[in-house]
């Protein structure tokens, strides 16, 4: 089992570098959205402080969302899926490998880059700290409830604008509680509670997420 | 007694039933409202603080109030037709989507016509509110999947699960909001009423969310029975039926 999982991750990440531009994509959108921002409501510092945490989080939110449609798509024009599903491993290993994958693929290289931004906005040293921990510890929910989001859209028409309908209002705790702690550790409080809540967060949707992406990809291919 | 219960469960069997408890459930919600409207504008006193325009709670409680809980039921017959596979379940779920995705505009609009002579603003990002209006995007992202596919049965499959999902985040959104509230707005406007309500008010208040039940129940019922002729237009039943009308 842990075999078939350590196996489709490294499919997954060989084919993605295959096709590098797909995953530099998504982190330049994600750069670019978040500089736009500045440009809308005026350079004043005290301002861009303030709401940085927040653009951070929610061009974090849109570039996970622009990515989730590759998820299963590939997968499942060309019949791959189907044979994911008819195999002896159990589905939900197989859509928890695919979502590490994505994480490793857009989430991680999300937050990586997200102190860059923080710098653009002039975030002072502790909280850019707080903005990578929050990211990295809330882009993987993003992943595991985009995938059953994804899995849901698998072959509808108009799948991009229904994706976001569909996952965007989920994604309201995180953004709460990502973008919280930053604004928690701005204003001197002690950012761990928004960490530990977001952390349990990840917890539930590392439950709830694999099995609604399992049971939307039986329906999508029944 | 069980086995008669479950024979409703066929589309076929419920049809009739549904069209004779329409009327019923129309005229009990006509005659509540109208019962519930009088009390709410003659005999409700008026408020000593807000005036006049609390009257609007008469509308705006019950809907807040069946928008959550319409939620809840359509979660549980999409969660009940996803376990049993039965086929009425998943049109019953889409049946109740529509009347709860209006119940929770209502609340926002009617929430915004009261804000506004109340704490001169047409809205606030108050907990409830924020939580109402996510609620309305969840209810908008269901019935957009549902008519995103073609198929009926994938499509009743499908919502199950999102509305399954739904349900599970309702809680966790509501409390996440309550607590940026609480983080951002230090002290703005607060929801909490005037300590206690008169009498007549909580009667009027209640006889209206009667009233939204029962209307809740008919259009639902009525919806349902036009999504069981649409998806069993070349039933033989159905065409008996046609044939006698």
């Amino acid at each position: 089992m842990m075999q078939a999982f350590a196996f489709i991750v490294r499919r997954e990440l060989r084919l993605a570098l295959r096709r590098k531009g797909d995953v530099l994509n998504v982190l330049v959108f994600f750069v670019v959205v978040a500089s736009l921002f500045p440009l809308g409501v005026g350079p004043e510092p005290n301002q861009l402080r303030a709401m940085a945490a927040g653009v951070a989080w929610i061009a974090a939110l849109l570039a996970a969302l622009l990515s989730l449609p590759r998820l299963f798509a590939a997968d499942y024009a060309d019949g791959t899926l189907e044979q994911m599903l008819v195999s002896p491993q159990p589905l939900a290993v197989i859509v928890l490998a695919k979502t590490a994958a994505h994480w490793l693929l857009t989430g991680l290289p999300l937050a990586l880059a997200a102190p860059l931004i923080g710098l653009q906005y002039d975030l002072p040293a502790n909280a850019l700290c707080v903005l990578l921990a929050s990211l990295l510890i809330g882009t993987p929910v993003l992943s595991l409830l985009g995938a059953a989001g994804a899995a849901l859209t698998l072959g509808v028409r108009g799948g991009g604008a229904l994706l976001g309908l569909l996952v965007l209002p989920l994604f309201v705790p995180v953004l709460v509680f990502g973008a919280g702690a930053v604004t928690a550790a701005l204003t001197g409080i002690n950012p761990a509670a928004h960490l530990s809540l977001l952390g349990a967060f990840l917890a539930v949707s590392s439950l709830v997420g694999p099995w609604a992406a399992c049971a939307a990809l039986r329906v999508a291919l029944d | 007694m069980t086995s008669d219960l479950f024979r409703f469960a066929a589309p076929q069997a419920f049809f009739p039933i549904a069209g004779k408890l329409i009327p019923w459930f129309s005229i009990l919600a006509g005659l509540l409202a109208i019962a519930g409207l009088y009390v709410a504008f003659f005999v409700a006193p008026t408020d000593a603080t807000q005036g006049e325009s609390y009257r609007i709670i008469f509308i705006h409680v019950p809907a807040a109030w069946m928008s959550m809980f319409i939620y809840v039921v359509m979660a549980g017959w999409a969660g009940l037709g996803l376990a049993l596979n039965t086929r009425l379940s998943g049109m019953m779920s889409s049946a109740l989507a529509p009347t709860g995705a209006m119940f929770t505009f209502l609340a926002l609009w009617t929430g915004a016509l009261w804000g506004k002579p109340t704490w001169g603003t047409y809205w606030v990002w108050d907990a409830r509110l924020t939580s109402e209006l996510v609620l309305l995007f969840l209810y908008l992202g269901f019935i957009a999947l549902k008519q995103a596919i073609p198929d009926p049965v994938r499509a009743d499959r499908a919502g199950a699960i999102l509305a399954l999902v739904g349900v599970v985040n309702v809680p966790i959104i509501y409390f996440s909001v309550q607590w940026w509230n609480t983080l951002h707005q230090g002290a703005s406007v607060s929801l909490t009423r005037a300590p206690a309500m008169a009498a007549t008010m909580l009667l009027g208040m209640l006889l209206m969310a009667l009233a939204a039940w029962m209307y809740s129940i008919a259009t639902a019922l009525a919806r349902v029975r036009t999504i069981i002729l649409e998806r069993e237009r070349d039933a033989e039943w159905v065409r008996l039926q046609r044939a006698a009308a």
